[in-house]
C-alpha cells in the first residue's frame, strides 16, 4: 500500500513539474450527467445509488467528465490539470477487473497546434512508462470519421454512420445496408395512436424511408477503400505511407492524414521513436467511446491486464459539456496499480 | 439433506407439483394451503422449500437450496455469470415465456431494432430526453440492446403492468415477457421482428457449488 501510495505521489510530481494545477473531482457524481453522455451502457460501467433528496448518483467511474466540468465553468485556456484517486467499476458480467482501482491522470485545454499538444501528452507518458517496457498502440478516430464525411451518400446515411464509430459491429451492419438498394416494408394500419411520438413523427419518418428507397446505394469502391482503411495497422511511418496512398481513394482523408504526419513529427522531436510506436486506424473504436481523434493506450505483455495508460483527444465531449463552448482538449490516465507490479515485475 | 426450491403459488406451483408427480415425486404443501412449508413423497433425503420464483435463483447461486424451478429468464437477469452459479438439470416443458420488445402499433415506420435505433436518435433531438423502455428486466434488455447496436434509449423500471406504460406515457416502448402476444396486441403494442431477447421456460435447476447428493432425486425424475 504504502509503495502505491509512492507510485502515485511520483507520477502526480511528474505531472505537476509541466506546470499542470492538481484538482480534485467528488466520488459521488450525479448519475443524469454522465447517463446522458453515455447513455444506458454506463449502467453496465458504473455503480449507481440514489438518495431521496437528491436522486441518481454515481460513483465516479472516471475523471473526465468532472475535470472537463471544472474546467468549462472556471478556467481559460491554456490549462494543465492533474488528479489522483480510485474510480468505481460496476461488475455486470465477470471481467475480472477489479471494481475498485486507481487512477493518475493529466488533461491538457490548449488552443495551440493540435499535434504539438497531442505530442506533449504522448511524449510525457512515453517517458514515465519507457523503464516498464510496454507496447504502444496509437490510433486517429479522425481519420475514420473525414472518410465518413467524403462518402456519396445522403446527409442522414453520414450522421447514422457517424452515431456508430464506436460501436464497430453495428457500424459495419449499417454499411453493409447502406452499400445496397434498400428494400422497402410496409406495414398496414397501425391502430390507436399511444405514446409521445405523433402521428406526424410517424409520417415523417415514412417520407424519410421513402427518400432512403430512392436513395442510390454506397459505391462499391467506397465500401472497400473505407474497409481498407480500417484495417491499416503497422508501425506509424509504414501505417503513414500506406494512408497517403489511401488518399487517392478516400481524398476527403488528406487533412486528417496530413494531421497525422505533422504529429509524427512533433513525436519525432519530442524524442520519440516513430518507428517503435504502433499504429491501427481501427484502435479505440470499442473501448474509447468519448475520443474523437487521436487515441493512444500503453499495454503489457500480461493477459488479462488493462492499458497501464490510456488516453487521446476528446474535444466533442468538451462542446456537450460546455453547453456551447467547446475546447481542444487532450488527456490521459495511467493505472500506478499496474505500472507499479509492471516496475517490480510481480504479476500477482 | 437435499433442499428443492419450488415456486410457493399459483400456475407454476400447481404445473411443478404436477410435473414431479408424473415423475414419481409427490410435492405437496403441509397444513394449511397458506403455509409454505412442502412435503416430499416418493424419494428420501429432500426437503421442499417454497420460495418465490423471483428468489430462486439467488438462492441457488447463494447454496442454501440444491435445487430449484425457476424461468430461464430470471435465472439469467438475476444471476451475472449464471453458467457459473447454477446448471439446467431439466426443461420442463411448461412457463413458456418470451422476454420480447414491443413498440406502440401504430408506429408503422418501425419493425425492426434498426428502425427503432433510428427513432431513438431522433426522438432524444425533438424531446431532449432519451426514448425510453419499460422493463424489469434491466440486465438482459440492455446487453441485448448493446449487442444490437442500439443506441439513445434509456430503461426505466415497470414491475408490473408493463404493457400499459406506453399508453400512459411514461415509455415509448416495453421489453416484457409474452406467451401467447394477447396482452401486447390488447395494449395496441407490436412485436419488433428481431426483438426476441430469450426464450424462457420454467427449468429445475442445480446449484454449482451447494454440493449435496442430488444423484437420488435426479435418478429418480430420470433427467440423467
Amino acid at each position: 500500500m504504502s509503495q502505491l501510495r509512492a507510485e502515485i505521489a511520483r507520477l502526480l510530481g511528474v505531472f505537476e513539474a509541466t506546470g499542470a494545477v492538481r484538482v480534485e473531482a467528488d466520488i459521488l457524481q450525479p448519475a443524469d450527467v454522465l447517463l446522458d453522455l453515455y447513455g444506458e451502457d454506463i449502467r453496465a460501467r458504473a455503480y449507481v445509488t440514489a438518495d431521496p433528496l437528491r436522486g441518481e448518483q454515481m460513483l465516479r467511474p472516471d475523471f473526465t467528465v468532472p475535470v472537463v466540468q471544472r474546467h468549462m465553468a472556471v478556467s481559460a485556456e491554456p490549462a494543465r490539470y492533474t488528479y489522483a484517486g480510485p474510480v468505481f467499476r460496476y461488475q455486470d458480467s465477470a471481467t475480472g477487473r477489479a471494481a475498485q482501482s486507481e487512477q493518475v491522470g493529466y488533461e491538457v485545454f490548449d488552443r495551440s497546434a493540435p499535434e504539438a499538444i497531442e505530442a506533449e501528452v504522448f511524449g510525457l507518458f512515453h517517458r514515465i512508462l519507457a523503464p516498464l517496457d510496454l507496447t504502444a498502440s496509437t490510433g486517429d478516430v479522425g481519420l475514420l470519421r473525414a472518410a465518413i464525411d467524403g462518402l456519396t451518400t445522403s446527409d442522414a446515411r453520414k450522421a447514422a454512420l457517424r452515431r456508430h464509430i464506436w460501436r464497430p459491429l453495428r457500424f459495419q451492419s449499417l454499411l453493409a445496408r447502406f452499400s445496397q438498394p434498400v428494400a422497402q416494408k410496409l406495414l398496414g394500419a397501425g391502430g390507436q395512436q399511444i405514446g409521445l411520438r405523433s402521428a406526424q413523427d410517424v409520417q415523417e419518418r415514412l417520407a424519410q424511408l421513402q427518400d432512403e428507397a430512392a436513395a442510390p446505394p454506397i459505391p462499391p469502391a467506397e465500401i472497400e477503400a473505407l474497409t481498407d482503411l480500417l484495417a491499416i495497422r503497422g508501425k506509424l511511418p509504414e501505417a503513414l505511407e500506406l494512408l497517403q496512398a489511401l488518399t487517392r481513394r478516400l481524398p476527403s482523408i488528406g487533412p486528417a492524414v496530413a494531421h497525422m504526419a505533422a504529429r509524427i513529427k512533433a513525436l519525432d522531436a519530442a524524442g520519440v521513436d516513430v518507428a517503435q510506436i504502433g499504429f491501427e486506424a481501427a484502435y479505440g473504436l470499442t473501448a474509447m467511446e468519448y475520443y474523437d481523434g487521436f487515441v493512444f493506450g500503453f499495454y503489457a505483455a500480461e493477459p488479462g491486464w488493462p492499458a497501464i495508460a490510456s488516453g487521446g483527444r476528446y474535444d466533442a465531449l468538451t462542446r456537450v459539456l460546455g453547453q456551447g463552448r467547446a475546447v481542444p482538449a487532450v488527456g490521459g490516465i495511467i493505472r500506478p496499480e499496474y505500472s507499479l507490479r509492471a516496475a517490480t515485475g510481480s504479476a500477482s | 439433506m437435499i433442499k428443492l426450491g419450488v415456486p410457493s403459488k399459483g400456475r407454476l406451483m400447481k404445473e411443478t407439483f404436477e410435473w414431479f408427480a408424473e415423475r414419481g415425486v409427490k410435492l405437496s404443501k403441509s397444513g394449511s394451503d397458506r403455509e409454505y412449508v412442502g412435503r416430499v413423497e416418493g424419494v428420501d433425503g429432500v426437503e421442499l422449500v417454497l420460495l418465490s420464483a423471483g428468489e430462486i435463483p439467488r438462492e441457488l447461486a447463494a447454496s442454501r437450496i440444491h435445487l430449484g424451478v425457476t424461468g430461464t429468464d430470471l435465472v439469467h437477469e438475476k444471476l451475472a455469470n449464471w453458467a457459473d452459479a447454477v446448471a439446467p438439470v431439466a426443461e420442463m416443458g411448461f412457463g413458456f415465456a418470451d422476454l420480447i420488445i414491443a413498440v406502440p402499433a401504430c408506429w408503422r415506420d418501425v419493425t425492426c431494432l434498426h428502425d427503432l435505433d433510428a427513432v431513438a436518435a431522433r426522438f432524444r433531438s425533438d424531446h431532449g430526453f432519451r426514448l425510453r423502455i419499460a422493463t424489469k428486466y434491466h440486465r438482459l434488455v440492455r446487453q441485448f440492446l448493446t449487442l444490437q447496436g442500439v443506441a439513445d434509449y434509456q430503461l426505466v423500471d415497470s414491475q408490473g403492468a408493463t404493457e400499459g406504460a406506453v399508453k400512459n406515457e411514461t415509455a415509448e416502448a416495453i421489453a416484457d415477457i409474452t406467451s401467447t402476444g394477447a396482452t401486447i396486441v390488447a395494449n395496441h403494442l407490436r412485436i419488433l421482428e428481431d426483438g426476441l431477447v430469450l426464450k424462457s421456460q420454467a427449468t429445475l435447476w442445480k446449484s454449482r457449488n451447494a454440493g449435496g447428493d442430488c444423484g437420488p432425486l435426479i435418478r429418480k425424475i430420470g433427467a440423467q
